[in-house]
């Protein structure tokens, strides 16, 4: 097929699912049988993108004109490869796994859920392949808006709170820096076209790169930079397959390809590098790593912790391509890839937990690993990768990032790397010892929290069980099995990426021209 | 009696728009340039989808005997606003002025509350003392110049020195459009006059009535006293573009803050005023030409906006925000309509919100203010704040006890989503509007570009100092 | 006749036209509101014809019997012609709306109006 015609098949796809899903809300079954044929459908043309782009091609697609100097335009190269082809994969496992939690839970409005879920994925796709800002910020915005009523997806004051606060930061930070920087852009250079080495060399002048690097990368809220990074914790609220929708799949992921894509193709590497505009850039992402690893340290709540997590994760990713280095950029190129497949396990495992323990508390986890081995062994290979242990994908992406920083003199920085990963042993790695090596009895407190959180929760399988310790999780058993199997299947990601690690480095390589 | 004059106005419609350029005098004094046509379209644009909902809406808004006095003061009130666009005589201006606005007076006083009585005779001690204002400033104008002609006075003038007689007559002429387009201080009209006249007239009027006065301001700022005269003599910038700024973000808070539809969609107006002046205000071709776009714009998302309340109202009765809850299920077409109005607002890419915004921005940074750049998109994010605030209540709200399940009906539902459709159209291909409000505005300026040339020469004639040509130069730069 | 003295018609005018603001703005009657309007509205009529009269000048109606006539400008007149209907336009319409309100207030005094209008919120 010419790749033109894929493109657009890959983006209408899961728009034609969304319309599909709403036309056949009434009958869940055929419902969540549109759902996985629109992920087959779309992950199916995606790849057949990849070689194309591995060898070199570089299709393009000109939807149509705004007004001239204004198009809605896609094209596709290495990076948006990178970012669609997981988007696309990751959307099958996450739709295979939010039917199992939708039903499980006998979510309402399971409709609304999955019409959004497939114009998010749609607008994600947008992102990836935009070919200038405008388009870029187009599919931002639908992004933003279309994830919405995923985060909102319970209606409780809670949930409407974290929309906002959600909607407001994404919003606001991209309209008022990401639109004022795009138009300065546009300004300065006439164009607002992806191109490699950048637009802006030789444009503008030090301290307006300085600026707009500034407005690039905090307008870019969806890459949760500290300060404007709450929204993601606050998120949480939403049903676990949205949370990893948006930390793995998605939204996060759509911020930080951003920030990488501008600096790739609108500044250049060369340009921050000679310039030395992106330092401050570097402490700001590595302040934004320590601080929420430490964060992610002291909370209770998994997903909480999970979400630090991701928020440090992504400043990985922004001081990779702030460090303006082949190999930062690579790696942070890389880190997209094997963050999501890494995080998006820890999530589902949280999920699943949830959904088969009714436990959201790191601390009421002990034992648990015993009933439900699986999960918790995923979450382990997840945590593994995180943290950037071999054989694990996520063992790739650091060296890169770790040697880029050392290529770029910025040794500090390799050291923040290096403390990191120690940082997220210590917040990811008592989950799984918790879980495995503690027994419920001996933590007698933390029984009486579960049982009270247990109570809360009406039909609660354990809530009849808190006079016997060992009773409390006599009626647990394993997640449903659309539950464990994406999950399963992630955690065997994680382990082949590291294996399949060369393959992204040379499809990327091509983008800083090494 | 409506499909009469649908007939005629889209006529009219056609008509202009295939006219575009230098017609021959319609009449001796009317002149259609670039400039009208695009008005004159949005005018009869937004009317002919407005005449539609009459019918459908009238029986829950005005009571059967004062059908025929809508179609009346309506056709009335069309008949004024086209007329104060072709003409291209000062004083005729003022005679349309009143027409269209003592029969939006009338249509204002036909809403079912009785306070649409009490806005609607505000709205006319507001308007006639704003009408006689121009009125006077006309007058000292025709005694400075001999000619009630626009383009006459604007050759005449340029020829003489600004006296103080024409400084004055300027400030009646502007204080008098002011005061009809609800610009920041002498807004108070509005909010009650929209809220409360039937919901279609609100349509109306906001689609159209404050469109054709800033048209008109335009005019008679760029081409008759001319940009040099205006911004680079008087420093009209200086005063304008603060007011605008001022407006922009109160307008918006105050909006926020409104507990009824209609009121939060009137002081959003106000806000877009804002943005309309601030774009004059500018004083450079862009500028104009964003001015334009966005009052062709505007008219079409929120005459569509008001439309969207005209549905609500028709099924539910009531336009209080509080009393909106569930309508996401109850009315999907209407809701869904509202969001892409609002997105418009907010300015979201693909709706005609973003081309304006776009192009207001692109301006602002043309003429060097990045900080009125910074503030435009930063006001924006207020209208996110009131956007989202009737979405919420739509969404999550409790739907009140007994409400109507029904979607409107169709008759209203399809001029809605025509003008709203068509914020979507003129969102993504955004060409034939861009086009037409750049060339519209290159007209305008070019009328300033001549007189400024005249008055140039004049001034290099007279050169009493070194500095006063040099004072001229920027601004001839930018008005090319 | 020199000076602002010799200007006094527009005296008149001014004086004339800041009488009707201030009835319209100080007066709380609708009634008397629109009073204010008209005389406001006149004072502009006064500002015009008072412009168009050319010292010496006759009325324009062309003549014969006088060598030379020097004729008033009326193209002023006209106008005022035009502004007259629209000023008796305007007051029939807000005489009407008042008549209309009084109606449905049973009042026509402004602040009893909001009042009425506070309770009912």
């Amino acid at each position: 097929m010419n790749p033109q015609l894929l493109i657009a098949l890959a983006l209408l796809t899961p728009t034609a699912g969304a319309g599909l899903v709403a036309l056949t809300g009434r009958s869940p079954n055929r419902r969540d049988s549109m759902t996985i044929l629109a992920t087959i459908l779309t992950a199916f043309f995606v790849w057949n993108l990849a070689p194309i782009v591995a060898d070199g091609g570089r299709p393009e697609l000109v939807l149509f004109e705004i007004v001239p100097g204004l198009e809605i335009a896609f094209g596709l190269e290495p990076l948006g490869m990178l970012f669609s082809l997981v988007a696309a994969s990751l959307w099958g496992l996450t739709s295979v796994y939010a039917i199992g939690y939708m039903r499980g839970h006998n979510e309402e409005n399971q409709t609304r859920f999955f019409v959004c879920f497939a114009l998010a994925i749609s607008a994600a796709l947008g992102i990836a392949f935009a070919r200038n800002l405008i388009t870029l910020f187009l599919f931002y915005e639908l992004l933003t808006f279309s994830t919405y009523p995923l985060v909102t997806h319970h209606g409780t004051a809670q949930a409407k709170r974290a929309g906002r606060i959600y909607l407001g930061i994404l919003v606001s930070t991209s309209v008022a820096f990401l639109l004022f920087a795009i138009l300065w852009t546009y300004h300065l250079t006439g164009t607002t076209e992806f191109r490699p080495g950048g637009i802006l060399a030789g444009k503008a002048d030090n301290m307006t790169v300085g600026i707009l690097l500034a407005l690039f990368a905090f307008g870019t809220g969806k890459a949760a930079l500290m300060p404007f990074h709450r929204w993601l914790p606050n998120a949480m609220v939403a049903p676990t397959p949205v949370s990893a929708l948006l930390h793995a799949v998605a939204v996060v992921k759509a911020g930080v390809f951003t920030v990488l894509k501008i600096v790739t193709y609108i500044f250049g590497i060369d340009l921050l590098a000679d310039t030395g505009m992106s330092v401050w850039l570097m402490y700001v992402a590595a302040t934004t790593i320590v601080f929420s690893s430490i964060v992610a340290i002291t909370l209770d709540n998994l997903k909480a912790r999970l979400a630090y997590s991701t928020i440090s994760q992504l400043a990985y990713i922004v001081l990779g391509a702030a460090l303006a280095t082949k190999s930062g950029i690579l790696g942070s190129g890389m880190h997209i890839a094997m963050h999501a497949v890494g995080k998006i396990t820890l999530f589902f495992c949280a999920g699943a937990i949830y959904v088969g323990a009714h436990k959201t508390l790191v601390s009421e986890l002990d034992g648990l690993g015993r009933k439900m081995p699986f999960t918790f062994g995923a979450f382990f290979i997840g945590s593994l990768s995180i943290i950037g242990l071999p054989p694990f994908g996520g063992a790739w992406s650091k060296w890169f990032l770790a040697l880029g920083a050392a290529d770029g003199h910025q040794y500090v920085f390799t050291a923040v790397f290096m403390l990191s990963s120690i940082l997220s042993i210590a917040y990811l790695m008592p989950v799984v010892g918790r879980a495995f090596f503690l027994s419920p009895e001996l933590e007698a407190p933390d029984d009486q929290l579960a049982a009270a959180h247990a109570a809360d929760e009406p039909g609660d399988s354990s809530s009849d069980g808190d006079s016997s310790s060992d009773g409390i999780f006599a009626n647990l058993h394993e997640a449903p099995l659309l539950c464990v199997l994406p999950l399963c299947c992630t955690a065997a990601g994680c382990l082949a990426l590291f294996f399949l690690a060369e393959r992204i480095h040379s499809l990327l390589t091509p983008i800083v021209g090494g | 009696m409506a499909l009469i004059s649908l007939d005629q106005v889209a006529q009219l419609g056609t008509l202009t728009y295939y006219l575009g350029g230098w017609e021959p005098p319609w009449g001796i004094e009317y002149r259609i340039d670039r400039t009208s046509a695009l008005v004159l379209v949005v005018v009869t644009g937004i009317a002919s989808a407005v005449i539609p909902i009459g019918p459908g809406e009238k029986s829950y808004q005005i009571p059967g005997h004062r059908h025929a006095m809508y179609y009346a003061a309506f056709l009335l009130c069309l008949c004024g606003l086209l007329g104060m666009t072709v003409t291209a005589d000062a004083f005729n201006v003022f005679v349309f002025l009143e027409i269209s606005s003592l029969s939006t007076y009338t249509l204002i006083g036909l809403g079912s509350n009785r306070r649409a009585l009490t806005a609607a005779f505000n709205y006319l001690i507001m308007g006639t003392v704003g009408g006689t204002f121009y009125l006077i400033g006309v007058g000292l104008l025709y005694q400075m110049t001999g000619s009630l002609n626009m383009a006459d006075i604007a050759t005449r003038l340029s020829e003489m020195q600004s006296t103080r007689t024409v400084v004055v007559a300027f400030a009646f002429v502007t204080m008098g459009l002011a005061v009809k387009l609800a610009v920041f201080p002498v807004h108070q009209w509005l909010p009650n006059a929209y809220a409360y006249s039937p919901s279609a007239v609100s349509a109306f009027l906001a689609g159209t009535g404050t469109k054709v006065v800033y048209y008109l301001l335009a005019r008679i700022l760029m081409t008759v006293f001319g940009a040099a005269f205006v911004f680079d003599i008087l420093g009209f910038d200086r005063l304008l573009m603060p007011i605008s700024l001022v407006a922009m973000f109160a307008g918006s808070v105050a909006a926020i803050y409104q507990t009824d539809l209609k009121r939060l969609l009137a002081y959003s107006s106000i806000a877009q005023v804002g943005y309309l002046t601030l774009a004059l205000s500018l004083g450079t071709t862009e500028g104009i030409a964003a001015g334009l776009l966005h009052m062709f714009n505007h008219a079409l998302m929120k005459g569509g906006l008001f439309l969207v309340v005209a549905c609500i109202v028709c099924r539910t009765g009531s336009s209080q925000i509080s009393e909106l809850g569930g309508l996401a299920r109850r009315m999907p077409m209407t809701f869904a309509a509202l969001i892409v109005g609002g997105f418009g607002l907010i300015g979201v890419p693909s709706t005609v919100g973003f081309i304006s915004k776009w192009y207001l921005v692109s301006a602002a940074l043309g003429s060097g203010s990045y900080v009125v750049a910074a503030l435009i998109l930063a006001s924006s994010l207020l209208a996110v704040v009131y956007v989202w605030k009737i979405v919420e209540a739509c969404v999550f709200g409790k739907a009140p006890e007994g409400a109507p399940q029904e979607e409107a009906p169709l008759g209203m539902l399809i001029p809605t989503w025509a003008l709203l459709g068509a914020t979507l159209v003129f969102g993504l291909s955004a060409d034939f509007t861009t086009h037409a409000a750049t060339s519209a505005a290159e007209q305008l300026s070019n009328g300033v570009k001549t007189a400024k040339l005249i008055s140039r020469e004049r001034r290099q004639l007279h050169a009493h100092t070194l500095a006063e040509p040099n004072a001229v130069t920027p601004a001839q730069e930018s008005g090319q | 006749m020199s000076g602002y003295l010799g200007l006094w018609h527009y005296w008149a005018t001014i004086a004339l036209s800041m009488l009707g603001l201030y009835t319209l703005i100080a007066k709380n009657n609708l009634v008397k509101k629109m009073m204010g309007l008209s005389i406001f509205q006149v004072s502009v009529i006064m500002l015009y014809v008072s412009m168009a009269k050319v010292t010496g000048g006759t009325a324009p109606i062309l003549r014969t019997d006088i060598e030379n006539p020097v004729y008033s400008n009326p193209l002023p007149h006209v106008l005022m012609l035009t502004a007259i209907v629209v000023g008796v336009a305007t007051t029939a319409v807000g005489l009407s709306l008042i008549v209309r309100i009084r109606e449905e207030y049973g009042t026509s005094e402004d602040d009893e109006i909001r009042a009425i209008d506070r309770e009912a919120m």
